[in-house]
């Protein structure tokens, strides 16, 4: 039998760009989600929202082109793409909360069989939580992605069927890119879009904590 | 004659008191008003409750200010740095600040709300989370939502890119952030500008804080931030 290959981050990224249409506004949380910007082509219009009060910004820019006062919600610099605007962090927020958002792209701990997302505490104690703003574009854009690994570094399942790390939202999650494939959350619960080449059902059952049904 | 331009940065600071909230603009540094933060460490206020997305990174800004002891309680969205270990940090292990965690919509809300005279608002952001436990909640048009009311400031510090005499106020790209919203907040409003122009100079349809919601502007032709 062949053997499957788990995805690298980038080609997650690379996989998850590809299901972007032309002309979506998408905001992408920091981590992986931010990687998916580099493989949508120019010439395919996405509006890239970044929660600091950017619309339409763009790749980062060489060293001597850095405009001191532009970064992304990462707090890297990037670019204003032709077209695009600045606008205060409230107004930012509405376009957030008022739907006015095609996608979110989230990085998570977990994701639940219900939508549930697990993507900004782990309950330790030890340093500060910090939510930035994943809350808002998890309750507020009109579909929210989540792309993580299938597993944890020490093997433990990350599709699950209750989160048990603290929750972000809940019931908001469509689809999870992981590196091992793609899943629908449905009423009935994670459906399989796409496995990695050469991985069949029963092993990436294996790697799961909820059940994955066939499409 | 109106003119909101004052000489320095004493003029700039005076009368804020012990225990103010203070709302400080920025996302990460860029925006973050740090010569209006020099002076209100050097003015002297203490038992400050700071309002701001970041809890400061490296040795400068709001970390110098709860370094030296001001600040009581830090009311934050993202309270960690790209720079590693900060300040803030240190004190949150030791037990020596208080935090409250608020989603960063929510935070830009309330005080959007509370420059609008808006009491508080119902927001789906954080429902059935543990950052919303204990808030009232209601169901609004099939949707469950918590309650969150509005948060003022005693004093807010803005960085704006170029301001008049009026307090008219322009922004620099993604320098603009919170700053706006919190120039409505507070009972006074100090900016630290890199440009001071004249009257008029401002193209009307460009101006994004209108000077109404100033207090005071102290000229700091303060260079680029540090990222």
């Amino acid at each position: 039998m062949q053997e499957s290959k788990p995805l690298a981050r980038t080609a997650m990224a690379a996989r998850l760009a590809r299901d972007i249409p032309d002309g979506w506004a998408v905001n992408l949380g920091i981590g992986i989600p931010t990687l998916v910007a580099d493989y949508v082509p120019v010439e395919r219009e996405v509006l890239f929202h970044s929660e600091n009060g950017i619309l339409g910004m763009g790749p980062a820019p060489p060293p001597e082109a850095i405009e001191p006062w532009l970064i992304n919600a990462g707090k890297q610099h990037v670019t204003l793409r032709t077209g695009g605007s600045y606008f205060h962090h409230a107004d930012s927020f509405a376009m957030i909360r008022g739907g006015h958002l095609d996608l979110c792209v989230l990085g998570a701990f977990e994701v639940a069989e219900n939508g549930d997302i697990a993507n900004w505490a782990t309950g330790g104690n030890e340093t500060a939580p910090a939510v930035g703003g994943a809350m808002d574009l998890a309750a507020g854009a009109k579909q929210l992605w989540a792309i993580m690994e299938h597993t944890t570094k020490d093997g433990r399942a990350r599709l699950v069927r209750r989160c048990s790390y603290p929750l972000t939202a809940l019931g908001v999650v469509r689809r999870v890119y992981t590196n091992l494939g793609v899943f629908d959350i449905t009423e009935r619960g994670f459906v399989v879009r796409e496995l990695i080449e050469g991985l069949r059902l029963p092993e990436a059952q294996a790697r799961s904590a909820a059940t994955l049904l066939a499409d | 004659m109106i003119d909101k331009i004052v000489a320095g940065m004493a003029e700039a600071m005076a009368g804020v008191a012990d225990g103010a909230v203070v709302l400080v603009g920025g996302f990460g540094a860029v925006g973050q008003p740090d010569a209006l933060i020099e002076g209100l460490l050097e003015q002297g206020a203490r038992d400050l409750t700071i309002v701001a997305n970041n809890a400061g990174g490296g040795e400068g800004g709001l970390s110098r200010l709860m370094r030296h002891g001001r600040v009581r309680k830090l009311v934050c969205s993202f309270p960690r740095s790209n720079t590693g270990p900060t300040i803030f940090d240190e004190l949150y292990r030791a037990g020596k600040i208080e935090l409250e965690i608020v989603p960063q919509g929510t935070l830009a809300e309330r005080m959007r709300a509370a420059g609008a005279g808006i009491p508080a608002f119902f927001t789906p952001t954080g429902y059935g989370t543990q950052l919303t436990e204990g808030k009232e909640s209601r169901e609004i048009a099939g949707r469950p939502c918590v309650l969150e009311h509005a948060l003022f400031g005693d004093l807010a510090l803005v960085e704006a890119w170029a301001a008049d005499r009026w307090g008219n106020l322009t922004y620099r790209q993604s320098g603009r952030n919170f700053n706006p919203v919190m120039a409505t907040a507070a009972r006074l409003t100090v900016v630290q500008s890199q440009h001071v122009v004249a009257l008029g100079a401002l193209d009307p349809e460009a101006i994004v804080t209108p000077g109404i919601y100033v207090d005071r502007v102290v000229h700091v032709p303060y260079g680029d931030p540090q990222i």
